[in-house]
Order: structure tokens, then C-alpha cells, then sequence
């Protein structure tokens, strides 16, 4: 399950020809493989070898008395260290952020989910036009959304302004170039990643489940807790590695919306490849946060107990 | 819960009073949380009609003048128009490739399966940064040098797997059994496939392309990496100006691409809504 197919809106409608039946999978090898070459090989040499390229280039060495920007291949494993001695503030901040946005998302975005898969249910132009303002935001530039957010949470803007003056903010607060600020607007910006996932697991939910936990006399919240949230888990943990995975490796938020105290990794990986040349840095960093997020990924997949997921 | 209590008539009342606090509760918290998405997306529509020279931060005055002049302010079309280059080929290379992918995997059992099933799904749990660098590491040791071409290889790769999933959906909910008819009705694999599935897959592979024309348009980080200097796409451009000033022109461009989509996912929807409409007069 994943956002792509909440995004198909037709697929939901079930088997065109009118049969749930799963297709028999036929046994035309060449077949199979006619149509998987091109992508796959496409894949493989724009994803599997450059992770690899990356991989290599962490473990590169300077070329001593050279100018900046070239290295040899080398086996440096020092480089890690390096690496992470110096950027781990930016690695465990990169990952708290992330989790408390993908935390806030959820919160955010379940309600969202279940109003426009269960409420709204059976009145498909109000569903329509609910999805279509989670997707709306989409389009317009996530850059520009992000600027829009440093306009509105600004020292001299209303929101500011409504907040000192409601005691919520003391008086020489700030909410611009905050911590507050980048995990806001890290919510934000992933926010439809939770949702559609959620959505797209609710909506196929047999509501006849919930009317038989009333019939047991559950009440709502009861019904809810053991009926609804264990059947749309799937949704849920698609939708928090779908805003956890982008948002820990982000670095628009945080260098738009944040200050020197707020870096994540990502401004680190960006500065250190493309400012100051220094690839087996940059390298190692991006294999250190990759490495991390596969471990996370598969360690609460497992727990979670969604493996067909993956 | 309402529909619930309705469908059982008289002996739940009790059960649906005690409801009804969460009832109100959860479309209430729902329609803030839409408000809080829409909120900066009204900001950048609105800051589009802004009177502002340079720095366009603050509200100085209602104007026309930015839409009808879009591109008045220096570069902005220019990368507006890249990124619409990029996002064209990127859309139809990605669907292509992505769509060959998506029916292999539905329609047919073959050795490493899994493995194709991973190698779809890695990229996609891939933060962009990794791929950015690492496509950027690829390239630096191909010494090719960053610019268009290699954007559109980039986007292209992270397109492919958002499109397998999205057209894998479709392909699983077509009932194989209108293909087995046609071969009955003496119509060659080739024939069944283009006649019959063809036209079934559309809509889900139209719902790929737009999904990837929107991910290629809006991609930021990647593009960074692998862009070089001279090369701009519209989200670059706003990235790069932010710390001197966005000029409102950026604000005109991104709003019209939003009612662009707006527009195109309406007729969409309604063109649906009428097709589902007869089939239900057909029966």
C-alpha cells in the first residue's frame, strides 16, 4: 500500500470486469522479462551503481598537495569516524526532528483520513473534493509553501502577534528561525503522505466490522481503539516511514525555516558535496543516514508486524 | 456511527447520544487540519496579486500587474519553462518504463521477483539527499558534467517506482478473464493486449504520469545535486532567490500551476462521475 495508490483514485473501485478474483499469474518467463528489462536496467544504472559510486567515494583519500576537489580511491574507513564525530548533533537532530513531525503528522492526519474515507463515505463528490485539497498543495511549489510559512510565523505577522498578545508567547519571543519552526513546517510538508496512505487503507475498511463492535456493545472510542486502529495499521505504518524517511533527510525546512542551531544532516551532506568539495565526507554522511534509515525501517516494519509491506 | 444507528432504528438511540461528542469532535479537529493545509497555499496566492518590487514579504497593495506580466522579473521563466522540459520527458520516459514494469509484476510468476519487487521499492525509502549525492558521486566519476540531461536522468529514476506502484494497482484490479475472451474470440495476445487491457489500464496510467509530472516539477533537492550551476529549474530558482527576495512573479507562476492541476483533477473527477453514471443507466 502506498500513496501512489491512494493517489489512483480509480483503483479503488475494484475489478473492472466485476470479479475480486487475484489474476493466475502466468508462466511466460521471457515475457516477464521483456517488460521488466528496460526499467530494471534503468534502475540498476541510475540507482544501484551510483549507491554504490557513493558508497566507494565515502572511503576516498585527499590527494596530498593537490587543490580542493580531488581524491583518490582509497579504503579510508576513518573517514566514518571523522564524520561522525563532527556531525552527529546534525544525524540525532535530523532524526528527532523527524520523528516528532512524522508524530504530529499522524496526529494531524489521521483525522483527516478517516473523515474523508468514513465519514464521507458514499458521497463521492465530497470525498473528491477532500482529496483533492490534500493533494492541492502538491502543486504549488513546496518551496514557495515553505517561504509562505516563514511569512506567516515572521516576528511582525498576525500569528505572532495574536500569540504575545494571548500570553502564549512572552513578549520577545519568536516562532521565525526555530526549532518550532522547522518541525512545523516538516509536518507540513509531508502531511498528504500521511494522509493519503491512511485513507487509502480506511476506505477499503468493511464498515460492517465497526457496526459489529457497537453490536457487541463497544462503545465509539472502544470500537475505535480495537476495531478501526489495528485494521488501518497497514495505512498508518505506510504512512510514517512515507514522512519519516523524506523528512529526516530534508534540509528545506530546516535551512529556510530554521537558524544555526537547528541544522540537520541534509545541510550538512549539501554543504560539504557541493560548497566545499569535500566528497568522502558528504559520502560517508549520506551512507551513515542511509544505512540508519534501512535499519529503523526494518526494525519497525518487524515489529509492527506489516512485512508484506515491503 | 450515525449511518449505523440509523440503519438500526429506534433501540441504539441510546448509544448514538453517547456518540455524539465525538461525532462533532472529529470533523471539527479534520476541517482545522485542512485549513492548517490550506493556509500557506492562500498566502502564496494571495502574495502573487502583491504591489512589491524585489522583496515580496510584505502586503503593499493589490495589483494585476504580476499576472500579466509573468514573466517580468529576470530568469523566473526561463527556469519555469526548464522545469516543465524536465517534468515532459521525465513524465513519458518514467510511465513508459514503469508501466512494462508494473504489468510484469502483476501479470506474471517469474525467478527474482523479490528482488524486482526491492529494487522498486528502495529508491522510494531512499531520503533524496542519498540519492542526490549519490547520483551526483555517479556522474562526477563518469565525468559527465551536471546540467539538463543529467536532471532528467535523475528524475527519471525516482519517478519509475511511484509509477509502478500507482499502475500495479490497476493492472491487479483488471479481471484477467475479459483478456481469456478475447483470445476465445480469436483475437492474438497482441490484439487482446492493445484492444482490451490497453484501454483499461489508461486512467491508472494517466494517474502515474500525473503523479510523476508532479514529483519531477516540485523536486528540489535532488535537482540541487545534479543541476550544476548553470542550470536552473523553477524550484531552484525560488530556493536560490529566497535569501534576496522572491520576486512576486514566482508566486504568479507556482499559483497558476496549482489551478492548473486544480482545474485538470476536476474535470477528472467529473469526467468519472459521468462515466460511472452510465454505467449504471447500462446496468
Amino acid at each position: 500500500m502506498s500513496i501512489a495508490a491512494a493517489l489512483s483514485t480509480e483503483a479503488k473501485h475494484g475489478p473492472v470486469g466485476g470479479s475480486a478474483q487475484a489474476p493466475p499469474a502466468r508462466k511466460a518467463r521471457l515475457g516477464a522479462y521483456l517488460l521488466l528489462a528496460p526499467g530494471m536496467v534503468y534502475l540498476f544504472v541510475f540507482f544501484v551503481l551510483p549507491i554504490f559510486a557513493l558508497l566507494a567515494t565515502s572511503l576516498y583519500e585527499r590527494v596530498p598537495g593537490t587543490e580542493l576537489g580531488v581524491y583518490e580511491p582509497a579504503l579510508r574507513w576513518q573517514n566514518y569516524l571523522a564524520s561522525l564525530s563532527s556531525y552527529y548533533p546534525e544525524l540525532l537532530r535530523s532524526f528527532g526532528y523527524a520523528l516528532t513531525a512524522t508524530v504530529a503528522a499522524l496526529l494531524i492526519g489521521y483525522p483527516m483520513a478517516y473523515v474523508i474515507a468514513v465519514r464521507a463515505r458514499g458521497k463521492p463528490l465530497l470525498q473528491g473534493l477532500l482529496l483533492v485539497l490534500v493533494i492541492a498543495p502538491f502543486f504549488t511549489s513546496f518551496i514557495l509553501r515553505t517561504i509562505a510559512w516563514r511569512q506567516i510565523l515572521a516576528d511582525e505577522s498576525w500569528v505572532v502577534g495574536s500569540m504575545k498578545f494571548l500570553g502564549i508567547l512572552p513578549p520577545d519571543g519568536r516562532l521565525t528561525a526555530t526549532a518550532f519552526a522547522v518541525v512545523c513546517g516538516l509536518t507540513y510538508n509531508f502531511l498528504p503522505f500521511m494522509v493519503l496512505p491512511i485513507y487509502a487503507n480506511l476506505e477499503r475498511m468493511d464498515t460492517r466490522l465497526v457496526e459489529a463492535g457497537g453490536d457487541l456493545y463497544a462503545n465509539g472510542p472502544t470500537t475505535f481503539l480495537r476495531v478501526t486502529l489495528p485494521l488501518s495499521m497497514p495505512g498508518i505504518v505506510a504512512g510514517t516511514l512515507l514522512t519519516f524517511i523524506p523528512a529526516s533527510g530534508d534540509y528545506v525546512n530546516s535551512s529556510l525555516l530554521g537558524n544555526n542551531a537547528t541544522t540537520m544532516v541534509g545541510q550538512a551532506i549539501d554543504r560539504r558535496f557541493l560548497v566545499t568539495l569535500d566528497y568522502p565526507t558528504a559520502a560517508s554522511l549520506s551512507a551513515i543516514l542511509m544505512i540508519s534509515i534501512l535499519a529503523l525501517v526494518l526494525v519497525y516494519v518487524r515489529r509492527s508486524g506489516t512485512e508484506e509491506l515491503l | 456511527m450515525t449511518t449505523q444507528a440509523s440503519v438500526h432504528e429506534g433501540g441504539l438511540v441510546r448509544r448514538r447520544r453517547r456518540f455524539t461528542l465525538a461525532d462533532k469532535i472529529v470533523p471539527v479537529f479534520a476541517g482545522l487540519a485542512f485549513v492548517y493545509l490550506m493556509v500557506p497555499v492562500a498566502y502564496t496566492v494571495a502574495f502573487s496579486f502583491n504591489q512589491a518590487g524585489r522583496r515580496n514579504l510584505v502586503w503593499q497593495g493589490f495589483t494585476l500587474d504580476n499576472w500579466k506580466n509573468p514573466c517580468g522579473a529576470p530568469q523566473v521563466c526561463e527556469a519555469f519553462v526548464n522545469s516543465i522540459q524536465v517534468g515532459l520527458i521525465a513524465t513519458v520516459v518514467s510511465t513508459a518504463l514503469g508501466t512494462l514494469v508494473a504489468i510484469a509484476l502483476v501479470r506474471y510468476k517469474f525467478r527474482g521477483r523479490t528482488l524486482a519487487n526491492l529494487l522498486i521499492f528502495l529508491p522510494m525509502s531512499t531520503p533524496e539527499v542519498v540519492l542526490g549525492a549519490a547520483l551526483l558521486a555517479q556522474f562526477l566519476s563518469m565525468a559527465m558534467r551536471p546540467g539538463f540531461t543529467t536532471v532528467v536522468i535523475a528524475h527519471v529514476m525516482f519517478c519509475i517506482s511511484f509509477v509502478v506502484v500507482t499502475v500495479k494497482a490497476r493492472v491487479a484490479s483488471l479481471d484477467p478473464r475479459l483478456e481469456e475472451a478475447a483470445a476465445d474470440l480469436y483475437a492474438s495476445p497482441w490484439a487482446a493486449f492493445w484492444r482490451v487491457t490497453f484501454p483499461l489500464l489508461v486512467p491508472g496510467i494517466l494517474a502515474a504520469g500525473l503523479l510523476a509530472f508532479s514529483l519531477s516539477f516540485d523536486d528540489f533537492i535532488i535537482t540541487n545535486f545534479n543541476s550544476g550551476s548553470a542550470f536552473s529549474t523553477f524550484p531552484k530558482f525560488v530556493y536560490v532567490s529566497a535569501n534576496r527576495g522572491i520576486p512576486p512573479q514566482a508566486n504568479v507562476l507556482g499559483s497558476f500551476m496549482f489551478f492548473l492541476a486544480l482545474l485538470l483533477v476536476v474535470v477528472v473527477q467529473l469526467v468519472g462521475a459521468a462515466r460511472r453514471k452510465r454505467h449504471a443507466r447500462l446496468g
